[in-house]
């Protein structure tokens, strides 16, 4: 089968090529009139909404997590106190910003890439093509963008979330009160925390909402090809945001914490 | 569903003969490969102007392959192919949009997109690229296909509550609606009951009639042939080894075109 194609690096060329003409059009889309803005609330519904409750979970119970995790290690410095300014910085710079955006990449990407993967291989892709009607701006800029909007939205609710959750994490050991576990934890945070690691999360998002739509939208013919879209639709978005949170640790480390 | 039409069919290919000048599609020499696999080898055929050109061929022989190319969903690898003398190949994203809204495509799966309901699906087409946006225009164009194709109680369902022969008529009420000027069918009646499929058959006939479009229909039906056809042409092994019309098939000497005529 072609979908198994073994590695070379012309092939890789070839895959980063078609990714960035991908792009091409999907800007060139964007910019275009009859912006389909009923579609786009509809998949902000679809890709926000419906990850809510799976986001939320994750930041309460991670910043929980980290908080009872910690306690004992700091208990032996005598640092107790400084446990929620340690979680709500580890958290908000990198941990809930990382977190999420995989944690998205295997809901979200994986089917965006399954339903265009489908909708390719049963010619809904074609069909809309030859009706005259432009499926890059119905499907893939309506997803793309929903993602980049929802997914730091995602990512600021679920670190909020986690701060509540180190507090309730606090108060499993000893009783602290809501008032001053917050005072701590946000007194410790500065702008240079929240705003790079919040500009970090657009790019997450783009990421998985243009990979999902590519490898779907450029998956092959056959059914098998909507789980191989799905797959590396995932991998190929952890991967991105892997990287691309290697490259925004070097940036903000240069422009903002210096 | 009018069913008049038995009559007035044998007027038709006079019709035909009126307007044989005007070729709206013209393939020349055709070739197209996937890898090695060598699909069309050599296709030459001309469309009329208000003609019902019946494709007959086995699974397989790159039917719908070669009317994708007509709206450029596939890429010949070389021939000429052009329609309404343009030729496919060159036209640039603007052109091939607009000579898109002219062809209408009904996919041999139906293509109905899944995650709209039947009212949605049809109006897609007609919001997008007509930019009609008046409620009540487009649901009586809606109700008016739906009626043609014998679903109007299927209005508010979901694709996936349908039934497959259910989805090809709305997948046909899809196409038509937006009234275009060739109509490429790729198999309308695979998959239909006798009954419907003879419905449809006649809604083929009745589009050429009511608006003088040009049709390529791809079908192994016989009777659907037979119904909607002026011409037909048999293909085998990438290439159109017969042509004439349903009599001269039917009686034809070869082997191979024969054994499409015969029946069970
Ligand atoms: N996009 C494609 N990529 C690779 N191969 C293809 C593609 N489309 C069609 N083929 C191959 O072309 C051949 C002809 O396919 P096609 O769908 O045109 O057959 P058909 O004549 O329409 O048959 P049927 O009556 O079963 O629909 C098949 O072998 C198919 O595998
Ligand atoms: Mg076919």
């Amino acid at each position: 089968m072609e979908q198994e194609a073994k590695f070379s690096w012309s092939s890789i060329f070839e895959e980063a090529g078609n990714q960035v003409g991908f792009m091409g059009s999907f800007v060139r889309n964007m910019f275009r009139g009859g912006f389909e803005g009923n579609e786009l609330i509809r998949q902000c519904y679809n890709i926000g909404y419906k990850s809510f409750s799976l986001t939320a979970i994750t930041g309460l119970i991670l910043g929980m997590v980290m908080t009872l995790q910690s306690i004992p290690t700091m208990k032996q410095f005598g640092a107790v106190s400084f446990v929620p300014a340690m979680v709500s910085i580890s958290v908000i710079r990198e941990i809930g910003p990382v977190i999420i955006a995989l944690i998205c990449s295997g809901k979200i990407a994986s089917s965006i890439g399954a339903e265009l993967g489908s909708m390719k291989v049963t010619e809904q892709i074609d069909a809309m093509e030859v009706s005259g009607a432009n499926p890059i701006q119905y499907l893939v800029v309506t997803r793309i963008i929903a993602c980049t909007f929802m997914i730091p939205l995602l990512t600021l609710m679920a670190d909020a979330l986690a701060l509540l959750g180190g507090y309730i994490g606090a108060n499993l050991g000893g009783h602290i009160s809501l008032l001053l576990y917050f005072n701590k934890a946000i007194a410790s945070l500065q702008f240079s925390d929240i705003f790079p690691a919040t500009i970090k999360t657009i790019f997450f998002g783009f990421a998985i909402g243009f990979i999902g739509c590519y490898k779907g939208y450029n998956s092959n013919r056959g059914t098998e090809s909507v789980g191989v879209a799905a797959n590396s639709a995932v991998v190929n978005a952890s991967l991105w945001i892997i990287v691309l949170d290697g490259i925004a640790v070097q940036l903000t480390s240069i422009f903002a914490y210096s | 569903m009018e069913t008049k039409t038995d009559t007035e069919q044998k007027v038709l290919p006079d019709k035909g003969a009126e307007n044989n000048k005007e070729v709206v599609i013209k393939i020349e020499h055709l070739k197209k490969s996937f890898g090695s696999n060598e699909v069309l080898s050599d296709i030459t055929v001309d469309l009329h102007k208000g003609e019902n050109l019946v494709v007959l061929g086995r699974s397989g022989q790159g039917k719908s392959v070669a009317i994708k190319c007509i709206v450029g969903l596939l890429y010949q690898d070389s021939g000429e192919l052009t329609v309404f003398d343009q030729d496919v190949k060159s036209l640039n994203e603007t052109e091939l949009k607009e000579l898109r809204m002219r062809v209408g495509f009904l996919f041999q799966s139906g293509a109905l997109y899944d995650s709209m309901t039947v009212r949605e699906n049809l109006e897609f087409p007609l919001t997008r690229v007509k930019k009609m946006d008046k409620k009540d225009e487009l649901d009586a164009l809606v109700n008016e296909v739906l009626e043609g194709v014998g679903l109007p109680d299927a209005i508010d369902k979901m694709p996936s509550d349908l039934s497959g022969g259910q989805k090809k008529r709305i997948g046909l009420a899809r196409t038509l609606i937006l009234k275009p000027e060739i109509m490429l069918y790729d198999e309308p009646t695979t998959g239909l009951d006798p009954i419907t499929s003879r419905e449809i058959s006649e809604l083929i006939l009745q589009m050429q009639k009511k608006y003088q479009t040009s049709s390529i229909i791809i079908t192994h039906d016989l009777e659907c042939a037979k119904i909607t056809g002026d011409r037909l042409v048999v293909m085998n092994d990438g290439k159109f080894i017969a042509e004439g019309t349903y009599e001269e098939l039917e009686n034809s000497k070869d082997e191979l075109v024969k054994s499409f005529f015969i029946k069970k």
